[in-house]
């Protein structure tokens, strides 16, 4: 997965010139971070002084007040004293407004590429292609950008003070001394690049972490997802054993990991404490022979902790570091990913409203990193025909309807739309008049009636013309009229008003206080009354009942008469009554025609005929016994097989 | 989901969380133990070492000083004793941490495992009240949450032992300098408690609306197919934007409040630094004080300064601590357990299946109850076939969850071979009867493991099942056969493919009743006879059980039971439900009755109604 590779150790030069690539492109994408950073980091270098102000005041306190040759000196001190309260109060204040200054700028930024990773990821075909990436892709718009975020939270500005204390205080304990600067230095010089080996060592147990609370969270939605089935086979304890196992990996991993974040950060500890012991050591012999002077070393000790501290602090920001730019890698890597069904927008073709006809011309299409699943389709849907689309499964169908609904493009050939290419018509023109049914109909977690305005509500606020139209008989967005009008066009108000609360009832997470069936009626009603030129259904009503999904066949006839309507449906009964049947194989369209030719003609259509009407015949046969309706059906289900 | 809210008062929050660390500390005493003695050398060796400094300075530096001479036993002993402290501060450091962390991790670790086992035990009416994405967070981010507290613990149990040491050695050195600095310190720790106060409910905040992005990102990308054709990416990234940029103003809100404390905080050792040196010069000029009592005050200061903040993390912690533990313990503490007795099922070959005046009412998760079942009455003889027939949403599935025990009725019983499945023990209705469900769930596992899942069976009866439902020609063409593995993070499957193995996973296990609840709906129709031919030639002698709408499917059965809105309204033969029930007759013979009205239609208004010159420009596109 991106998510451990982008963490995993690797070549360090590698990474860090990739890390310094990924700052560059990052800041790029979110101009509000930048803008103002010079001032920022003036502010904050000026804060950074403040730090000093202790042991310049110490060291001028022992020698020039206390150990004076005249003797103490309170009030110099106190003058001293005051002077350096003054530079706290004016450091302490940048330190405010850098710290200010730097959380409004990241955080706008912040808020704006989550926003933009957003946007792209709906632009991405993986989506509805890949449902197994997709909770990979929420994190990418959450947890990722959160890491960038609490880096900026607690270690942003602490890397850009620390490195001023750094170098401050350097400079200053040059000025007191510079063999000992030089001693400082050539104890921290290596625990730097040792620091660097073991932070490898330290970002790769962390991927490893990372890598097993992935797992721990996979078998815990096992758990929870998989409830039914778990208790369907009593297989709760082998569950558990491998929870168990997952948990254990998870906290075994993050322990290790501690424990080397701990050596680490103690060998820090002890490094600044021997670096103390050495200071006292060679300043009191410089001292002697006369180099140095008390105050001086006393003020040289502070600044050593001066020193210590970011030292100390630095492993864990670097730590925040890395976390936050594998986080913006991998919010970037999406951004780069090229949107493959983007919207031409303004560039775009706007196609008039009415009947819509679609051609495929040699169109090929294969799932990235898998066989061609359309093979030279050549199809030509004239408008406002009822178009049937019949075949095996895994023959091809729903990747049709994916691709004459823009859901992807084709990896060769074209699609066109009234003469016009797919990928050259506007986003907001495609999408109001050609409407896909999946055949899992998604649904929020609130009312039936606001799950069925869903397809309708925002293209009222975009369109002030189309509200300023329908401004006489609609009020508000979710317009009680409106959907009840469009249940009643679909034959479907009995249903909705037999719920718990009618259309008020709430139908909860995913919907799942309706059954599969009722789901569908919702994604149909939510489609038809999103009132499209072209509707294309796809198995749209595999879990409904016959007479539910007959009376729905004809109630959507005559509601959408003058439209194209495409259904794709491996019940026959659909094909019967289309217009005209698109009978698919392997990846190729075998035949084309109305029903009734297409029994007389093609093997593959009777085929799949045969399997339906082998279906229906007992309801045949038991019909001659249960009379007038029954021998209807009868007639119906033999009749295919008289006409030629 | 329910909000992070924060607990009403400050003292209840206190005292509540320290009840979660009293807990914490009784689950892991001795790493604990080992965590916060490792703190103590810390705390002890860091004030220590200003102290150390200071008297150093009084007996060696001063007087070597001013006499410029030293001796090699003086360096040995000055630079020795420090280097000595530095040691065993830094392990102390590393005590703490590395057994800190153990704490957090192995505590994270037992309750990860105590809420799952509660996953799998609660009873399914349980879970269907309860979202997935919020049994998912109590199990992950809300025990995460609840013991991430223990990590700070040991440092701040340390810092208490290191202002003790620091007091004594700051008022030892000289009264008046030490209640400067110990007036410091307590500062410094109220500022701090206040931050936390302020800053508490907009972390809160902060939290609470990355779940809302959260839950608006996966919502939308779940939907993905939706928004995508209904043209609704725009509505949506304002939506996700929205709430974006409310979590913007509320991580501002967090950083600007840490900004503002942050120099507050840091400044004020450096002020009572600054008074050390003020009040220590006007001491040494009155002669109470020497440099040595002024430089050891100092330095002392700064030393402890940063550390005492630790004590306001665990403060800052102890809200998201007791809000984390409410959530975990609500799985802990949920009753209602599905409870089995001792009772086991003698008999061998197909099962007895008898349901008496059963009624089941679903509940939402607000505990409102809607009816789904009314009285059901059912009897199904060993070896027969069962047909359960009904319109969409009538309660067909909820009947077939019963069958297996999924749910308990919550009125009258469910026999099996004239036992209550209330009363048989553990494991004994799995052993007898299988389900397979609507919309197959396959875990993440091998197809074998899929299975089997984890059952002693051998490659050849899962390939015989296999071969029955059908689907051992897209296993056998899969990359590693059997062993190509599921789920997420494997192979992705049709959702014909799913249900094959989900049919495979029960026929394997021979049952005595099998359960099918419309499980073959995403199979072509050929498959499907097959799958069915398949069951019935292969002699099983099982009872079974299946919810349908296909005629080919309801051919099979003995009986067939019509349910409509909750209630079994016709029972029979199919031959007798088309006879005498209308409901029934309508429903199954929707698809005939619609076929031939159709041809009717053409025949009377024959086929120039649709145009066939539309047809012809069809099959020229095609060819």
């Amino acid at each position: 997965m991106s998510a451990t590779s982008a963490i995993a150790p690797g070549n360090g030069s590698g990474r860090r010139d990739g890390a310094w690539a990924v700052l560059r492109r990052g800041l790029a994408l979110t101009p509000q971070i930048t803008s103002g950073l010079g001032v920022t980091l003036l502010v904050a270098l000026v804060s950074t002084t403040g730090r000093v102000l202790v042991p310049i005041t110490v060291q001028q306190t022992i020698d020039e007040g206390i150990r004076a040759p005249g003797g103490p000196r309170p009030g110099l001190v106190l003058v001293l004293c005051a002077v350096a309260a003054v530079g706290l109060a004016v450091t302490a204040t940048c330190a405010y407004v850098a710290n200010r200054r730097i959380f409004r700028s990241t955080e706008a930024g912040l808020a704006s590429l989550r926003s933009l990773a957003f946007r792209h990821i709906h632009d991405l075909s993986t989506l509805s292609q890949n449902t197994e990436r997709r909770g990979a892709l929420v994190a990418r718009v959450t947890t990722d950008v959160d890491t960038i975020s609490t880096f900026v939270q607690w270690g942003g500005l602490l890397l850009v003070t620390s490195t001023g204390q750094l170098l401050v205080a350097t400079v200053l304990m040059a000025v007191y001394s510079w063999p000992l600067t030089l001693l400082v230095w050539g104890c921290f010089l290596p625990l730097f690049g040792g620091f660097r080996v073991l932070q490898r060592r330290v970002s790769a147990a962390y991927g490893l972490v990372r890598q097993r609370i992935g797992e721990t969270l996979g078998a815990i939605s096992e758990s929870v997802v998989g409830a039914d089935t778990i208790r369907a086979y009593a297989v709760e304890e082998r569950t558990q054993t491998r929870l168990d196992a997952t948990v254990a990996a998870h906290a075994g991993a993050a322990i290790r990991a501690q424990t080397t974040v701990a050596l680490v950060f103690s060998g820090g500890v002890l490094v600044s404490g021997l670096v103390v012991a050495a200071v006292v050591g060679l300043g009191t012999a410089l001292g002697v022979a006369g180099h140095l002077t008390l105050g001086q070393l006393v003020a040289f000790l502070f600044l050593v902790q001066l020193f210590t501290g970011p030292v100390q602090i630095g492993t864990e920001v670097l730590n925040e570091l890395q976390n936050a730019a594998a986080g913006w890698r991998r919010v970037l890597a999406v951004l780069d990913t090229p949107a493959d069904v983007a919207d031409p927008a303004e560039c775009g073709v706007v196609l008039p409203r009415g009947p819509i006809s679609v051609r495929f011309e040699h169109v090929w299409f294969a799932y990235p990193g898998g066989p061609p699943v359309l093979r030279g389709v050549d199809l030509e849907l004239p408008a406002r025909a009822r178009i049937a689309v019949v075949g095996e499964t895994g023959s091809g169908k729903t990747t049709l309807a994916k691709l004459l609904t823009r859901l992807m493009d084709p990896t060769c050939g074209r699609v066109l739309v009234d003469g016009a290419d797919l990928r050259e018509v506007r986003f907001s023109s495609l999408r109001e008049r050609v409407v896909l049914v999946p055949q899992e109909g998604f649904l929020l977690d609130d009312t039936l009636r606001a799950n069925i305005a869903w397809g309708r509500d925002h293209r009222r606020r975009q369109e002030p013309a189309a509200r300023a139209r329908q401004e006489p008989t609609t009020r508000g967005r979710d317009d009680p009229s409106e959907v009840t009008r469009a249940l009643a066009d679909l034959a479907l108000l009995d249903w909705a008003e037999r719920l718990p609360h009618g259309l008020d009832t709430q139908v909860g997470q995913g919907g799942e206080a309706l059954s599969a069936g009722e789901r569908q009626l919702v994604a149909l009603a939510r489609a038809y009354l999103a009132d499209p030129d072209l509707l294309v259904l796809d198995e749209a009503t595999s879990a409904v009942d016959p007479a539910t999904e007959v009376r729905l066949a004809r109630a959507l006839e005559g509601a959408t008469r003058g439209r194209t309507s495409v259904a794709i449906a491996h019940r026959l009964s659909t094909a019967e009554a289309a217009d005209v049947v698109v009978v698919v194989e392997a990846g190729q369209i075998v035949d084309v025609g109305p029903h009734r030719a297409l029994l007389g003609r093609s093997p593959v259509y009777q085929r799949l005929h045969a399997g339906w009407t082998a279906q229906q015949r007992s309801a045949a046969m038991a019909g001659t016994v249960a009379g007038d309706v029954a021998a209807r059906a009868g007639s119906g289900a033999t009749g295919g097989r008289i006409d030629p | 989901m329910p909000a992070d809210d924060l607990p009403a008062t400050g003292a209840d929050t206190l005292r509540r969380g320290l009840r979660v660390l009293g807990r914490g500390i009784r689950d892991e005493p001795r790493m604990f133990a080992l965590a916060v003695a490792g703190a103590a050398v810390y705390g002890a060796g860091t004030a220590g070492s200003g102290w150390i400094l200071g008297r150093l300075t009084q007996s060696v530096l001063a007087p070597v000083f001013a006499a410029r001479r030293i001796t090699p036993g003086q360096l040995a002993v000055t630079t020795g004793v420090l280097a000595l402290v530095a040691l065993l501060t830094s392990i102390g450091v590393a005590c703490r941490r590395a057994a800190g962390g153990a704490v957090t991790y192995r505590l994270q670790a037992r309750y990860r495992r105590a809420v799952t086992r509660q996953y799998l035990r609660l009873p399914l009416t349980w879970h269907h009240r309860h979202p997935a994405g919020q049994l998912l967070s109590n199990a992950n981010a809300d025990v995460e949450a609840t013991w991430q507290v223990m990590a700070p613990l040991p440092m701040a149990l340390g810092v208490l032992v290191m202002l003790v040491v620091a007091a004594v050695a700051m008022v030892e050195a000289d009264p008046v300098l030490g209640a400067v600095g110990l007036l410091v310190l307590p500062a410094v720790f109220a500022v701090n408690v206040v931050f936390q106060r302020l800053v508490a409910p907009h972390v809160a905040r902060a939290q609470q609306l990355r779940a809302a992005v959260s839950g608006v990102a996966h919502e939308s990308f779940e939907g993905a197919v939706v928004v995508k054709t209904l043209g609704r990416e725009a509505a949506e990234t304002e939506r996700f934007g929205a709430v974006a940029d409310e979590l913007r103003d509320a991580n501002v809100a967090v950083g600007t409040t840490r900004g503002l404390f942050d120099p507050v905080q840091e400044g004020l050792p450096v002020l009572g630094t600054l008074v050390v040196l003020a009040v220590g010069t006007w001491r040494i000029a009155a002669g109470a004080a020497t440099t040595a009592d002024v430089v050891q005050v100092a330095y002392l200061l700064v030393l402890v300064s940063f550390p005492v903040r630790a004590l306001g993390w665990v403060l800052a912690e102890l809200p998201r601590c007791v809000v984390g533990w409410e959530r975990v313990s609500a799985v802990l503490d949920a009753r209602g357990e599905m409870r089995y007795a001792d009772a086991r099922l003698g008999r061998t070959g197909a099962a007895e299946l008898e349901l008496r005046g059963v009624d089941y009412a679903h509940e939402g998760a607000d505990g409102e109850r809607f009816p789904v079942l009314h009285d059901v009455w059912l009897n199904v003889r060993p070896g027969t076939t069962v047909a359960v027939v009904g319109p969409t949403g009538a309660g067909k599935s909820t009947l077939a969850g019963l069958l297996v025990r999924l749910v308990d009725p919550t009125r009258g019983r469910v026999l099996l071979d004239g036992v209550d499945l209330r009363a048989l023990r553990r494991g004994e209705v799995a052993a007898a009867a299988a389900l397979v469900p609507q919309s197959a769930f396959v875990f993440d596992d091998t197809v074998r493991g899929n299975v089997t899942l984890g059952a002693e069976i051998d490659d050849d009866a899962v390939r015989r099942a296999l071969a029955l439902a059908r689907a051992e020609d897209f296993v056998t063409a899969l990359p590693e056969g059997l062993d190509t593995r599921l789920g997420e993070r494997g192979t992705s499957l049709s959702g014909g493919q799913r249900q094959r193995i989900a049919l495979a996973r029960a026929l394997v296990r021979r049952p005595r009743l099998l359960v099918l609840d419309d499980a073959t709906s995403a199979v072509d129709p050929h498959v499907e006879a097959r799958i069915l031919a398949g069951l019935r030639s292969a002699g099983r002698g099982g009872t079974v059980v299946v919810v349908a709408y296909r005629m080919a499917t309801i051919a099979l059965a003995d009986e067939v039971v019509f349910v409509e809105r909750g209630r079994v309204a016709g029972r029979g033969s199919h031959e007798q439900l088309m006879r005498v029930n209308e409901g029934y007759r309508r429903l199954v013979t929707a698809y005939g009755r619609d076929a031939a009205e159709r041809e009717r239609a053409h025949g009377v208004v024959g086929a120039d109604a649709r145009g066939e010159g539309t047809t012809d420009d069809v099959e020229q596109g095609a060819a």
